[in-house]
């Protein structure tokens, strides 16, 4: 099945981004399902997965099915026999962000969806141990929100020193 | 030593109770209190590991290294693996952060039965210095900097990606020679990558002098570096429009002896090494990986080729002008340790049959490209053109700004898939850098591939995996 196939089947059609990949977009609901099918269409290799925090961001370019939330979780997934990338594109609600995990698909995908956990606040529902990663465990925040500072030190200068 | 953690049943949240303050760290670990000697300071909590009647079955699975997929019917099932083991005849190990064979801060913790193991699991962000939040707070411009510190061992690669993913979004087409410099820096950086990997492995194979010799050759390639870019590491050479630099006069000797020198020396390598029967026996058939494994686990670069799959992204996907080069891709047949370093020693065999074709194909021209949104001028043009000099201040104080847009990049870095994502919206930073770094998705290998070896293969098998803790943590 081509990718184009799979996102005339899910309603969304995909979009070419700057660096020529398809891009898929899907909703919650049918996230696992589409990636079972794209795994299933050749796709062996979940090579990559983050969350996006799109708070503040002046506007995107999303298909018009597609309405946009605060989050989004993007996986590149690649087809080592057919030799290209697709790129799934989910929005994720800022009310509850929680979203499937792909654990029991790719078991490569768990220390992923940990990092995007523990740095963006997305939870994975089914994840089998959903605990920070990069962070200390007793960390607050989560900080590669948009909202969370960035944080800096403050500069004291001294007087200034006489001739010496 | 004193206190005392609880750990709740929902496996998530860790209680500290300062009623059990009193309670001595033996008569914990006699009643199993499993948390009970690491002081409240340095407890990591629910990232650590747990045990085994703590942790849930499928948790429980992937520290025991069963990963194939459940709907495969391959799978190994959760229940089945002796999970009734009492916990009194096993002891749970933390080995690192501070370890010497740990290659940086890697911390694991090992349940052991003996000798044994029996589980893994890898605990890290001991380096996490926020490079992914940084990088939102610099121009493209300074990006490099903050990039070209994650995977300390190849940085000219993480410059690359990040270079390529940028120009990719602002659609700017790279002169002949920059691309050829590029690949040129880029395998001699893999050459000294894979040099150290040498050095560390035969130090933790207990061959000290492979250390010595390969940190020498490695020094001929970080001279050159430094002759060329001025910075021995963390370059910050490769930068979006280009490189910072033209190659210095005379490089064709210079890289003419790196390459004649180390080839010699890797036949050197192989009597020191590749025949000498108590390195094999410590190799060989140690660390074992399958093919649908390394797919599962996403692992990549000579982790995956050791498997036999022939994937590296310079064949399968080329990059800058890899299409116009003659190389091998090598690839192993058991997937054990032996056959990663087989796979690293010919790469850097066949890095140096790539630099010598790049020494015959460099193209006269440009070294960046020449559009003044982009690249800097030159120092001379400030002087008396206005225009410079306005372009000069705009791009060292706002940057150039990047059309909106998304995208995702990958290098094959010495250690795998080098990715970057990076989402652009409109301004002169970037809104969000992602890192897949090869490192971090290797890492989840080392549960499977531990399990069931002895802890002193441990050892053996870190170091094959190769892991970066710059670019794991970043």
């Amino acid at each position: 099945m081509s990718v184009t196939a799979i996102g005339a089947l899910e309603g969304f059609a995909p979009t070419t981004s700057a660096d020529g990949t398809q891009s898929v977009f899907t909703d919650l609901g049918r996230y696992h399902t589409l990636i079972s099918q794209l795994r299933d269409s050749g796709f062996e290799m979940l090579v990559d997965l983050c969350g996006v925090d799109y708070l503040g961001h002046p506007g995107r370019s999303l298909p018009e099915a597609v309405a946009p939330e605060r989050f989004e979780v993007v996986v590149n997934m690649l087809s080592l026999s057919q030799k290209r990338r697709v790129r799934v594109r989910v929005q994720v609600s800022e009310h509850t962000p929680v979203i499937d995990s792909l654990f029991d698909l790719y078991p490569g995908s768990e220390a992923m969806e940990r990092e995007a956990f523990d740095l963006i606040g997305i939870r994975f529902a089914g994840h089998p141990d959903l605990t920070r990663i990069l962070m200390p465990d007793d960390w607050e925040g989560h900080p590669l929100r948009k909202d969370y500072g960035i944080g800096r030190i403050p500069v004291q200068f001294k007087e200034t020193p006489g001739p010496r | 030593m004193n206190d005392d953690t609880t750990v709740n049943d929902d496996a998530v949240s860790v209680d500290f109770d300062d009623d059990l303050l009193e309670t001595s760290v033996v008569d914990n670990i006699v009643t199993g209190n499993q948390a009970a000697w690491s002081s409240r300071e340095t407890s990591e909590g629910a990232q650590e590991l747990r045990r085994r009647d703590a942790t849930q079955a499928d948790e429980l699975g992937r520290e025991s290294g069963a990963v194939l997929r459940l709907s495969d019917g391959v799978v190994l099932d959760p229940t089945q693996i002796d999970i009734d083991r009492p916990d009194d005849e096993t002891m749970i190990l933390n080995m690192g952060p501070q370890h010497p064979s740990t290659h940086g801060v890697l911390r694991l913790m090992l349940e052991l039965d003996g000798e044994t193991v029996l589980r893994t699991k890898p605990i890290i962000g001991y380096l996490h210095t926020g490079m992914e939040k940084q990088a939102e707070a610099l121009t493209y411009v300074q990006g490099c900097t903050n990039v070209t510190r994650m995977d300390y061992m190849s940085p000219l690669f993480n410059e690359l990606v990040f270079s390529l993913a940028a120009e990719s979004l602002l659609g700017v087409e790279m002169p002949e020679r920059a691309t050829w410099i590029r690949m040129l820096m880029c395998e001699l950086n893999r050459m000294a990558s894979h040099l150290v990997w040498m050095a560390t492995n035969g130090m933790d194979m207990g061959s000290s002098s492979m250390m010595i010799y390969a940190f020498r050759e490695r020094e001929m390639i970080l001279s050159f570096f430094e002759k060329t870019t001025g910075l021995r590491m963390n370059t910050n050479y490769i930068r979006p429009g280009g490189v910072a630099a033209d190659l210095p006069d005379g490089w064709e000797d210079d890289v003419a002896v790196i390459c004649d020198t180390i080839l010699e020396r890797t036949y050197e390598y192989d009597d020191l090494l590749t025949g000498q029967p108590i390195f094999r026996e410590r190799q060989e058939g140690v660390g074992n990986l399958t093919a649908e494994e390394a797919l599962a686990l996403s692992l990549t670069g000579p982790l995956l080729r050791s498997t036999g799959v022939p994937w590296d992204l310079r064949r399968s996907m080329p990059y800058l002008n890899y299409d116009q080069v003659e190389f091998d891709v090598i690839v192993g047949i058991y997937g054990d340790n032996f056959d990663r370093y087989a796979i690293r020693l010919n790469e850097i065999r066949e890095s140096i049959r790539i630099v010598r074709q790049i020494l015959e194909k460099m193209p006269r021209g440009d070294y960046r490209v020449q559009d003044p949104k982009v690249t800097p001028p030159p120092r001379g043009r400030i002087d008396e053109s206005m225009e410079s000099l306005i372009h000069h201040f705009k791009l060292f104080t706002e940057g150039f700004k990047v059309p909106e847009g998304e995208t995702y990049v990958a290098v094959e870095s010495p250690r795998g898939e080098l990715g970057v994502y990076l989402v652009s919206d409109g301004s002169s930073k970037p809104f969000r850098m992602h890192v897949r770094g090869p490192s971090f998705g290797n890492l989840q290998a080392l549960p499977l591939l531990l399990r069931g070896g002895m802890m002193s293969d441990a050892v053996a098998v870190i170091s094959s995996v190769d892991p970066v803790m710059g670019e794991v943590d970043r």
